[in-house]
């Protein structure tokens, strides 16, 4: 096929024009770009995470002290619910890469199955981690902090979290999860409704109509990318 | 006038039908990858809820800590390699996508170093 012919061409006629160096079409190619500088915009959430856990090192809380609350249970069970969002997130990256499967043997039937799971994976993540937010926003007993109020230190109850005091520790640690957890969930949203519109595309036969299902493809891409930017954040935010 | 044609998917690497025994084998490849991702995770919380922080010793905590930032790279690399299907893209692709990941390592140095050093900065102010 025309990847193979590519293969065998010399380099001077392969940057000629008329066919493609990289072996792939425009907008996988773009959506890999796009990927790139992604994950450049999630490294350097995750590393300013490490600079402040450094530099913060005293007053930065232990990550299973914070997060050890699970639904319907008041039982202590650290780091089981977190790995159990990683464990949803990995299934519906499994269920897309079968939609894509799916798709290279052009079967209809198939990418509307895997790609219907795939949504439905989506928003129980997104379900999830609101629950987590709600919790982490509410907090527990709560601590008596000293802060700096009209330019008098006064001591207040700071329960659960937001953006200038937290139960847990540090500002920055609140700030980091609302900021890093955030904009990762942002990205399952999106991800959630580029994932449905195209479930609704390939219902109503446009792909098939154009003869293959790349878009499902492309989709894809940007489906495990959020998968991979979660096991980042499984590890740097709440392992380590 | 010639209509255009979307030439875009024929470009695209390993998009020809499969014959059903090489759908088998993408499928078998699939589901390995998937039980080898969830075995990794299930050990990293077993080990995260058994070997705390708190309970161990700063050695031990060393090596854990590289247990988790290796399993996470073997993790991405198969997300990578076999779900996104980079692993079976021309070679040039892999490069221009991967090569700029190396810049990352030396951010991170750059910032782990300097929050080091401005902690030991702080504590010295306080001392």
């Amino acid at each position: 096929m025309a990847q193979n012919a590519t293969l065998d061409i010399p380099n001077n006629k392969l940057w000629g024009g008329g066919t493609s160096p990289f072996g792939a079409s425009y907008g996988k190619l773009m959506m890999w770009f796009f990927l790139i500088s992604d994950a450049f915009s999630f490294s350097t959430l995750l590393i300013s995470l490490g600079y402040a856990r450094h530099v913060h090192a005293e007053s930065w809380p232990l990550v299973e002290k914070v997060f050890h609350h699970f639904p319907f249970t008041h039982a202590h069970l650290p780091l089981l619910y977190v790995g159990m969002m990683t464990f949803i997130l990995i299934i519906s990256s499994v269920t897309m890469v079968l939609a894509v499967d799916a798709g290279h043997s052009n079967n209809k039937k198939g990418v509307i199955f895997w790609l219907g799971l795939t949504v439905v994976g989506g928003l129980i993540f997104l379900g999830s981690q609101a629950w987590e937010w709600y919790t982490f926003i509410v907090g527990g007993e709560g601590v008596i902090k000293t802060v700096i109020k009209d330019g008098v230190p006064t001591d207040i109850l700071v329960q659960g979290a937001n953006l200038q005091y937290n139960e847990y520790g540090h500002t920055a640690f609140a700030d980091f999860f609302f900021f890093i957890t955030g904009f990762h969930g942002f990205h399952v949203f999106s991800g959630v409704v580029i994932n449905a519109i195209i479930l609704w595309q390939a219902i109503n036969g446009v792909f098939e109509k154009r003869g293959h299902y790349e878009m499902v493809e492309k989709a894809g891409l940007y489906w495990h990318f959020v998968d991979l930017v979660w096991v980042f954040v499984f590890t740097f935010f709440y392992l380590l | 006038m010639e209509p255009i044609v979307d030439q875009s998917f024929e470009y695209s690497a390993g998009h020809g039908h499969r014959t059903p025994e090489q759908s088998r084998a993408v499928r078998k490849k699939i589901f390995l990858v998937t039980a080898l991702l969830s075995v990794i995770t299930i050990v990293e919380v077993l080990v995260g809820i058994y070997f705390s922080k708190t309970h161990v010793s700063p050695g031990t905590w060393t090596i854990i800590k590289w247990f988790y930032i290796i399993m996470t790279l073997v993790k991405a690399g198969y997300i990578v390699l076999v779900f996104m299907h980079l692993g079976d893209e021309k070679k040039s692709l892999r490069t221009t996508v991967l090569l700029p990941m190396v810049l990352i390592i030396y951010f991170i140095f750059i910032c782990l170093f300097e929050g080091e050093h401005l902690l030991q900065y702080f504590q010295d102010l306080l001392k």
